[in-house]
Order: structure tokens, then sequence, then C-alpha cells
């Protein structure tokens, strides 16, 4: 059972927040198990001392906003067998992918003194539009038991636990009172995968959509919902718009309540 | 009878008797179920406004202790807990270990129990009885029913059609009835067992007399008067079973979410799944069983692919399971009319109105190859 070497990862940052990276140092009690399990190889949050790949697992944080994040995510995927993605940038853009609705170039001229200094793409896009992914870990930030739970799959050799159902079924195991049903606030649970423990309706808030789209979503017949509770169009538009805009059911959503919004 | 006054004695009976007591109790913005220390605890002189996908709370104008329907919790959270451990196993030098999962705890009084809750718990006990299921069991052994009898029909009860309510009729240990005329605040106490009797032995009742007998039958039948739903019963389950291309699928699900609001809302919708969790090293395992419903994609995974892909053959499936192989598989419905899930489905879709879509006639297919 034991293998010939202790797995090597390597935890790599593209444009993020290291909000997901820090996930991994937040599993406190557990993080000296993971640290037995496998020699950390590359981890700037944690240790400077960077080792060179080749890695076994790749956990990358963070989404693709320059030609130089393109090269470097190539040169990871050719050193790794196993890429994992993790949060929502990596997975959907994150909430830089707002400038793909967006001029950028307007940005660059109106915000630095030096515009020639900023070198960027148009573009905030997944790691996946960039290379082959083995595993997208959801969630903005990550959960640190489902972050354990996919590296505890990929070095026992079995498929990672994580359900790609709605917030609301665990939201109801919780306990939890609709907050949609019995406050009339709204709430992306209904579309959204579950992942985070439905921690905003459990303090009265409405799901944000943090870990992006269920499996099976149907948007539009929550955008109805939402339209009744007396939400407008360009809300709408918005509350779609945030961590995972990019991820095609939210997208479609925002764009047609976008659209529907400035049509006459 | 036993007066508003002496109520506190009966929670204090319910305790000395070893229970613990869990009832309705307000939390969040609703009647939830849990833990009743004092009577204080119980929704005093609130209630429930009930309509598709819609639940408020509000004041009554009386102190009623059982003044509301039912809300978004049942008492299957504690019979068949939503995340439960069933065993642990540990690696040993050639082998593995397995040790069982102790259920600890007093028994449990469930105070306030309705009579479609009563139905939906004899529904469990064959589910899961018929499953042999060691925990469902253990929670169940030794639990006390305390029922009341409905006194007023929620916006989405549709029991009467059932025939499950709204009168609690048997079963139970205790029933209340819960009566209150101008100037007396009382309860009508029915025994149902021996358990329930020893729990009144002690406390301080009166008598019933003919003119109390009815009051409490005038509740019951005031209540049944005033549903806020039905459904024609009759023959479901050829209708379910038969109409599985009915064009009301389609239509359903443009609407449905596919959240599994209704499935973890409903007193009898037993799905659930099991999954281990072995902890890094590899040396121990838990294994965990929680609900899961018929409306997620992963339910009906089978070797990489969903068997039950659509939106639309999650919840045919769902209805047809309710209101129709239910009846092959326990022999009754699955359904008790509590009208939880068309409360609390988020777009309001309403179990009732479908059935009725469902047994209007399907209009003939617009095109039909000769």
């Amino acid at each position: 059972m034991t293998p010939p070497h202790k797995p090597r990862l390597g935890v790599f940052k593209f444009a993020s927040c290291d909000g997901c990276q820090l996930t991994l140092l937040d599993c406190e009690d557990e993080l000296l198990a993971v640290a037995g399990a496998v020699e950390i190889a590359e981890f700037h949050e944690a240790t400077s001392a960077g080792v060179d790949g080749p890695y076994d697992v790749a956990l990358v944080e963070g989404s693709v906003t320059t030609a130089d994040d393109a090269r470097r995510i190539r040169e990871i995927r050719a050193q790794t067998r196993t890429l994992v993605t993790i949060g929502a940038c990596a997975t959907a853009g994150g909430i830089q992918a707002l400038r793909n609705f967006a001029d950028v170039e307007e940005f660059r001229r109106v915000v630095y003194a030096r515009p020639e200094f900023i070198q960027t793409l148009g573009t905030s896009t997944p790691i996946r539009d960039h290379v082959p992914v083995d595993f997208e870990l959801r969630g903005c930030p990550i959960d640190k038991h489902q972050l354990l739970e996919v590296i505890s799959a990929f070095l026992g050799r079995r498929s990672p636990n994580v359900p790609t159902e709605s917030v609301c079924i665990e939201c109801k195991r919780r306990g939890n009172v609709c907050v949609l049903v019995a406050h009339g606030t709204p709430c992306l649970g209904p579309v959204t995968q579950t992942g985070c423990g439905a921690i905003c309706p459990a303090f009265h808030r409405g799901c944000y959509g943090c870990f992006g789209p269920q499996d099976t979503p149907n948007a539009a017949s929550l955008v109805g919902k939402l339209e009744e509770l007396g939400m407008a169009r360009p809300a709408v538009a918005r509350v779609f718009r945030t961590f995972n805009a990019l991820a095609p059911p939210f997208r479609e959503a925002a764009d047609a309540a976008a659209k529907e919004a400035v049509a006459p | 009878m036993l007066e508003r006054s002496g109520f506190p004695s009966l929670l204090a009976a319910l305790r000395q008797h070893g229970y613990r007591v869990v009832g309705p109790t307000i939390r969040d913005g609703a009647i939830v179920y849990g833990d009743i220390r004092e009577e204080s605890d119980l929704p005093i002189g609130w209630t429930d406004r009930q309509d598709a996908g819609k639940y408020r709370l509000e004041r009554r104008a009386d102190r009623a202790l059982f003044g509301y329907a039912v809300g978004p919790h049942s008492w299957k959270k504690y019979l068949f807990p939503a995340h439960e451990r069933l065993w642990t196993a540990v690696r040993t030098d050639a082998s593995f270990a397995v040790r069982p999962e102790p259920v600890e705890g007093p028994p449990l009084a469930f105070l306030g129990v309705r009579a479609c809750e009563m139905a939906a718990i004899d529904i469990s006990d064959r589910v899961f009885g018929k499953a042999g299921d060691p925990a469902y069991s253990a929670h169940r052994r030794g639990s006390l029913r305390v029922a009341v009898q409905c006194g007023q029909a929620g916006g989405t009860c549709f029991c009467a059609s059932m025939g499950t309510g709204p009168g609690v009729r048997k079963g139970f240990d205790l029933a209340l009835t819960e009566i209150l005329s101008p100037g007396r605040h009382y309860f009508l106490v029915e025994v149902g067992s021996r358990e329930g009797a020893a729990v009144l032995s002690g406390l301080p009742l009166a008598p019933a007399s003919q003119t109390d007998t009815a009051a409490a039958e005038a509740v019951v039948a005031r209540t049944a008067a005033s549903m806020g739903r039905s459904m024609d019963a009759g023959g479901l389950r050829d209708l379910l079973v038969n109409n599985p291309e009915h064009p009301r699928w389609e239509i359903v699900a443009r609407r449905c979410l596919s959240c599994t609001n209704c499935t973890m809302a409903c007193p009898t919708c037993f799905c659930n799944t099991s999954e281990e969790v072995p902890d890094l090293s590899g040396e121990r395992t838990e294994r965990w069983r929680r609900w899961d419903s018929c409306f997620n994609s992963g339910f009906s995974a089978l070797h990489g692919a969903s068997v039950r892909s659509s939106t639309k053959s999650r919840y045919r499936q769902w209805l047809a399971h309710k209101l129709g192989t239910w009846h092959d598989q326990f022999g009754t419905s699955g359904c008790v009319g509590c009208g939880r899930c068309i409360t609390w489905c988020p777009v309001g879709i309403d179990i009732t109105e479908e059935v009725a879509a469902l047994r209007l006639p399907a209009p003939p297919p617009a095109e039909k190859k000769p």
C-alpha cells in the first residue's frame, strides 16, 4: 500500500485573492496530517522553498488574465499528473471576469497613472479554457472539508465525493428555515451548487451563488420568483454576475435579464 | 380534561418519565421542531399563513399553544436524521474491524403530532421496518406520540381528502384537543396507550363532560371544513402509473427547480445516500448516511451516467412513486396531505394542481405517423 515516494503537491496561484490557498492553511487540525501525507513542493503562501516539478497533484488557484498566466499554466500542466483547480476564479473566471463584459482598455486608461505598465488580457478565463483539468473544486472560497476530501481522494486513488446538487438540500438537512419562502428574501440557493454548508441562509441571508451553478439549474424559473419578490431586471443581472459570472447557466440568466432590462 | 393552567404539569410529567420532549417552537420566522424545556418554548399566540411557495408567521388574537398548521420540519428529523454516522471501521493487521454506532439518549416524546404526521410516522414505520433499519428502530423505540387535534387548517393542507386527518383517531399515546371558548382555555386529553396513561397519573385532570367532548369534536369538524386545498385521491395509483407521457410533465418541469425542497420537507420521503468518509491516513473510515433526493442527478447515477437526467423525469419519478407505486411497495399512498411540498417549493408548485392537470385527458399528439 505504501507508495514508493510521498506524493508531491504543488499549490499555484493565478489571478485571485489567495483565499482558496489559505483554506489549506486553515485546515489547522488536519494540516499536519496533510503535510505528513504529501511532500509540499511548491506553496508560496506557506513556504518560499520552491521545488521544481514534476508534481503528483497540483492545486491551481486563480484565473488566467495575462499572456504570462496562459504560458505558465501550460508549463504546470506539463509537469503535473493530476491538476485540480480550486475556487471560483480557477473554475469560472472569478469576480475579475466581470471585465469580460466591459472595456478593459478604458479601465487601464482611467485607473492607472502609467497605463503602459499594465500588461493584461481583455478577459479573465477559467483554467479549463487553457489546459485539461482533472477536477474542479468550486467555491468562493472553497470549503476546507471539500478540499481535504479531494486531497484524500487523490491520495487514496478514488474519486472525490463532492456533490453537485443544490444548496437547498444542505439548507434543509441543516434544519434552516427557507429564507425565500418564509422571509421573501431573494436567494440563489435553488440554482447553486452545495458545498458551503448553506452558511448564508443559516444567517438569514439569501445565497449569493459562490459555488456556481448546481448540475441541473433552472435559472429561468428562479428569475420569475426573484421578480415576483420585487427584484428589477438590472438587479437580477447583477446577482448572477458575481464570482461565477462566466459559468454558462449564470451567464445566460444575467444576459437575458440585462438584455430585457435595456429593451424598450 | 386538563385546564390550560395545568399544562406545565404535563411537560413536567413527560420529563419525569424520562422523555426528551421535542415539539413546536419559533425559530427564524417559522414554527419548527426543537427541544421543549418549558411552556414558553411553545409558539404561544402565534399562527402561520401558508400558500404555494409562501409561509409567514402571524399573531393570533388568542393565546393558543397549538394554533398553527405544520411547519417546515417534520418528525423525520428525529427518527431519520439528516446526517447520521452508521458505523466506523478501523484497519487491523490483516483486515478491518467495524464498530457500530450506539444510539444514546433518552426516549423521545413528540409533542404536538398532527393527524397527517401520525400517518407519516406510520408510513415511515412500514418503510424502515420493511428495510429492517436498525438506526430508525433505535430512534423510534420507546418514543411517545402526544398528538394534537388540528384546530385550524393551513392554506396548503389537504389531509381531509387524503383520509389522514384532521382528526387523530388511533396510534397515539396521548391526544390533546385544545379548546378555546370565551373565558376558558383547556385541553381534552385522550389516552391511547399504557405509556400515555402512565404519564397522566398525578396530573390535575377532571373528567370530561359531554359538552367538552362535543366541543372537541366541533374543533376537528371545523378544521375539516376549512382545508386550504383538496386532492381527488381516487384511482391515483393507476393515473400516475398509466400516464408517463402526459404533456403535463413537460409543463411542470419548466417550473421545477430540481432543488429538492419538496422531498426534504416531505414527512415520508426517505431517500438517502451512504458515503464512506476515510481519514487521510487510510487507517479509519466512517460510514455516514444523509438525506438524498430523487431530484438530484447523482441519485440515479449508475456507472457514470444519470438514469434520470432531465428534471421532467425526476419530477415524474417523485410523483409517480409518492402517489402511485408507493401503493405497490408499501400498501398505502406516500402522501399524507400535509401540504409541505406546496408551501416550501420556492416557485410554489402545487401537488394538488399537478394531479388535477394529470387527470385531464392529454391532447392528441400533433403529428402521428400512420
